[in-house]
């Protein structure tokens, strides 16, 4: 046998990596358009050298070879240039004649991909498809009793509210005694959550919001959508529609620079202000916008040089203290649009998350609480923090919500439930799951890349390129070649298809349940598992 | 499904007429159970309008016990009209020792209480009884209130009514509530009976109220030991007009509002849109999720139906001055008031209220699109 030559340590072979590609040399033209695509490099044309042995039956002539050249479509082994198993190869490929493969076996690139000392840092999610909402079943079916309802037909108001809710005591005296009622929104219970200009690209964005607009003008459904923390356009903050909009500020204040000087050329209020304390990807840490992204337009919005990486800090550094993180931010905040925007704060799901809710609650300013579970999605972080830190949402809002109901407050500060609803394609069920556990509302950025963008991140460690700029569908690229390749107005009409098929699902669910006038908050009577344990837990039914 | 009749009347009634009615509407109900409740009463009862009167079932043992209690409290027994059955039950029907009904007279000390004190203690006293009760089912208890009685049992109405001898000429009310079976959905017992009643408020539904289990932590919550039970979804519509107008000070129309609230599209165009629009988001938890028809009764003796806002169970009200009737079916209706006039028939749908007051001279409508300045 040949000796290899020099190897180095992380000199890894084909079938070490996690993605392989196939290639089909008699399908291939040759065209190239595979190698083209690839965002990560991974793929090149390679001379590749032929031998064909020349044997003629009985052995009247000597045998020889043949020796030639060939064409190939090679993958790279290099481990910056590692395929990604994006697929884009197979997507532009007009014969079929490549496609990435996943190991079978644990791959080795994840003992190598922490070359000069950094750790893997990826966008997308948690690669984990466990979880626990796609195993609740709604079990309260309506026989007789009660007549189900019939989804299609019958009249449902699918409507949640954002803000804070003053007990009916208060309500009633506050009407008559002409009190402060705080703002209340009422909203469609799946708000798109926090996916920054800057982590999303401007075509993506602007397909949202024209989703978003058409949803609210033309279908009537109040949806709202967060921005991140990013700051927002300019004209989209001096245009009507930013009351569909709930502005993010975080320990960043990117973009907030560019918020407050539109202030006075607010032609609408915000839907809300989101303060984010913390996102369930990578609980405890700031949030992050690689450099590779941060081009002229991203800095100018942000208010920061380009090209360079735009870490938040993992807390509002100017603050010391619950009381001072939440409770004057969100009288500041509150203030400065007249106490007429509802503010709230959105943490990552923690085992301290009743130690926010409880101050929450005797603050009178607190519109909500957002708990973002460890499912939720990110734009860039660190492996370690997606893979292993954070809590699982189901618990944590049931936890927030019995807590509410202990202290007689369940109706008072609604609980907005996100990270990790659809990440198995199963969005209504997910949602529904949730706000029977007792969110108000349920906030969703993954699926929403997924079905109305076409994003090609799974559960098991596909594409998460999101970081550097890279995004093969141009989702979060800010490479205008990139993406350009993602038409807005065709985004704006996923989203419309996506949330009239929620809403139909939505109904399929709460028809059978015999609801259909109120959202049905806390309806945990409802919900079954077959896990006993988990159901003790929920403090759901335990089926079997 | 329920099958549900109110009467109010200027002369005071036997509760037969309610049973008979409810026997007329037999068809549509599987006669496993009766609930009455009586107010404004008269016959032998009419002098003690101002006694908290107990009503409930005893064991021997439970007779004792409530002896004991009441004693220590220093409240006194001032008049007896309990029913101790001699002949053996209908079949299906436990036999009871004592149908209590019994009136007290307040302990002295009770003296220049306020009288939301006093219906405070009285209310304390029926959970306590309910309690004590519960241990060893020596006790049933279902009101313990002034110009209130309340009988409840298993078994076919018809059948226990003539077991109990309710055509007795001395029992009588002018209103009265009564409803014709013991309840599916949850576990049989005779608190998940209909009317359910708290601190001089009453109502019985028919249908399936599908939000009760957050209403009924809602409820729950509310600091209010009162807000217990819960044994049948129904009694969550008592409760929730109990709050609207005791913790709210609000009334019919209100409540209307709270458990039935218009959709926020509907609510855009109504006059007084501000105010419905926050006591909707206030009381969200307590928006109901019917099919329900809800019949109910208010301390100031009017009688009212209201409909849920899905509107699948019947409900009629008719009747003549001087006596009104309150029926989940139309012919409970005619049997119990032959006479009546038709032009007072009317059928409440999603968004009426229809009410009679204490004059008892006509059929009041009201709908959630007019205006709630006027407020019961």
């Amino acid at each position: 046998m040949e000796p290899v030559g020099h190897m180095h340590p992380s000199t890894l072979s084909p079938t070490d990596h996690l993605w392989q590609v196939v290639w089909d040399r008699g399908r291939c033209t040759l065209c190239g358009r595979c190698t083209a695509v690839c965002p990560v490099r991974a793929l090149e044309l390679r001379v590749c050298r032929s031998r064909a042995l020349n044997l003629s039956p009985g052995l009247v002539e000597k045998p020889s070879n043949t020796y030639g050249a060939y064409h190939a479509v090679h993958c790279s082994t290099e481990i910056e240039r590692a395929c990604v198993g994006c697929g884009m190869c197979g997507l532009v490929c007009p014969n079929d004649a490549i496609a990435p493969v996943r190991s079978a076996e644990i791959d080795r690139l994840r003992f190598h991909n922490n070359q000069g000392g950094e750790p893997r840092r990826r966008g997308g999610r948690r690669n984990d498809t466990t979880g626990i909402l796609d195993r609740i079943k709604f079990v309260r079916i309506s026989m007789l009793t009660d007549p189900a309802l019939d989804a299609g037909r019958h009249e449902f108001e699918i409507r949640t509210l954002l803000g804070r809710v003053l007990p009916p005591e208060q309500a009633v005296a506050a009407a008559t005694e002409q009190g402060w009622i705080p703002p209340v929104r009422e909203i469609y219970p799946l708000i798109i959550g926090g996916m920054s200009f800057g982590a999303l690209s401007p075509t993506m964005w602007e397909g949202l919001q024209m989703g978003v607009a058409y949803l609210n003008e033309e279908l009537g459904m109040p949806v709202r959508i967060c921005t991140g923390e990013g700051g927002c356009p300019p004209r989209l903050l001096r245009s009507r529609f930013l009351k569909y909009v709930i502005l993010q500020i975080a320990s960043g204040y990117f973009g907030w620079d560019e918020i407050i000087h539109a202030l006075p050329h607010m032609k609408e209020d915000p839907c809300a202000v989101e303060i984010k304390y913390g996102q369930g990807a990578k609980p405890g840490d700031g949030g992050l916008l690689m450099w590779y992204k941060v081009n002229k337009l991203i800095a100018a919005i942000r208010g920061v040089p380009t090209g360079v990486s735009l870490p938040s800090p993992p807390t509002h550094q100017t603050k010391y203290s619950i009381e001072e993180s939440v409770a004057k931010m969100i009288q500041s905040i509150s203030m400065a649009w007249g106490f007429r925007v509802p503010v709230y704060p959105k943490i990552s799901a923690t085992t301290t998350s009743l130690a926010v809710l409880n101050n929450l609650a005797r603050n009178p300013y607190a519109a909500g609480l957002a708990i973002d579970g460890e499912d939720g999605g990110t734009g860039a972080a660190y492996n370690v923090s997606m893979n292993h830190m954070g809590h699982p949402i189901a618990s944590n809002v049931r936890d927030a919500y019995l807590n509410l109901v202990k202290i007689g407050k369940q109706n008072e500060i609604p609980i907005f439930a996100g990270g990790g609803a659809g990440k198995n394609g199963n969005l209504a069920a997910n949602a529904a799951a949730l706000i029977m556990l007792g969110a108000s509302g349920v906030q969703t950025g993954k699926y929403i890349m997924q079905a109305a963008a076409g994003c090609v991140g799974t559960e098991s460690d596909r594409c998460n390129i999101c970081n550097i700029g890279l995004c093969p569908k141009g989702i979060t690229s800010q490479d205008a070649r990139l993406y350009r390749r993602i038409d807005p107005e065709q985004v704006a009409q996923r989203l419309v298809d996506v949330y009239l098929s929620f809403d139909s699902e939505l109904k399929k669910i709460l028809a059978p349940l015999g609801r259909s006038t109120s959202l049905p908050i806390g309806m945990a009577d409802a919900l079954g598992i077959d896990d006993y344990q988990a159901a003790q837990r929920l403090q759901i039914r335990h089926v079997v | 499904m329920c099958r549900l009749f109110a009467v109010t009347s200027e002369e005071p009634l036997s509760p037969m007429v309610a049973i008979k009615a409810l026997d007329v509407m037999k068809e549509g109900h599987d006669g496993s159970g009766v609930g009455l409740f009586m107010t404004d009463l008269g016959g032998d009862l009419e002098p003690f309008k101002n006694s908290p009167i107990l009503s409930g079932i005893f064991s021997q043992e439970g007779i004792k016990k409530l002896d004991r209690y009441m004693m220590e409290i220093g409240l006194l027994t001032k008049y007896k009209f309990s029913i101790r059955p001699t002949v053996e039950p209908p079949t299906g029907t436990p036999k009871r020792d004592v149908y209590l009904i019994r009136v007290y007279e307040y302990p002295y000390e009770w003296d220049g209480l306020s009288q939301a004190e006093i219906d405070f203690r009285l209310m304390k006293i029926r959970l306590d009884l309910r309690a004590m009760g519960a241990e060893d089912q020596s006790m049933m208890v279902f009101s313990f209130w002034p110009d209130v009685i309340m009988i409840k049992e298993v078994g076919d109405p018809m059948q226990i009514a003539d077991y109990l001898g309710l055509d007795r000429i001395n029992l009588q009310a002018r209103i009265i509530m009564a409803q014709g079976r013991q309840n599916t959905n949850y576990a049989i017992t005779l608190y998940a009976c209909h009317p359910f009643f708290l601190q001089g408020v009453a109502s019985m539904t028919n249908g399936e109220n599908t939000a009760f289990g957050p209403i009924r932590e809602y409820l729950s919550s509310r600091g209010f030991p009162g807000y217990s039970g819960y044994e049948s979804d129904s009694e969550v519509f008592a409760h929730i007009l109990h709050y609207t107008k005791t913790k709210l000070g609000l009334g019919l129309e209100a409540y209307k509002h709270i458990i039935t609230p218009l959709t926020d599209q509907e609510l855009v165009s109504h006059p007084d849109r501000e105010f419905l629009r926050r006591l909707k988001h206030s009381c969200r938890f307590l928006t109901i999720d019917g099919p329900n028809c809800v019949i109910g009764c208010l301390p100031d003796k009017t009688v009212f139906m209201t409909q849920d806002s899905k509107k699948l169970r019947p409900g009629v009200v008719g009747g003549r001055p001087g006596m009104f009737a309150f029926s989940s079916e139309m012919c409970g209706l005619e049997e119990a008031i032959p006479d009546q006039q038709r032009s007072f028939e009317f059928q409440p749908m999603k968004y009426d209220v229809a009410f009679v007051d204490a004059r008892r001279t006509e059929v009041q409508r009201w709908n959630q699109w007019d205006t709630c300045i006027r407020q019961h």
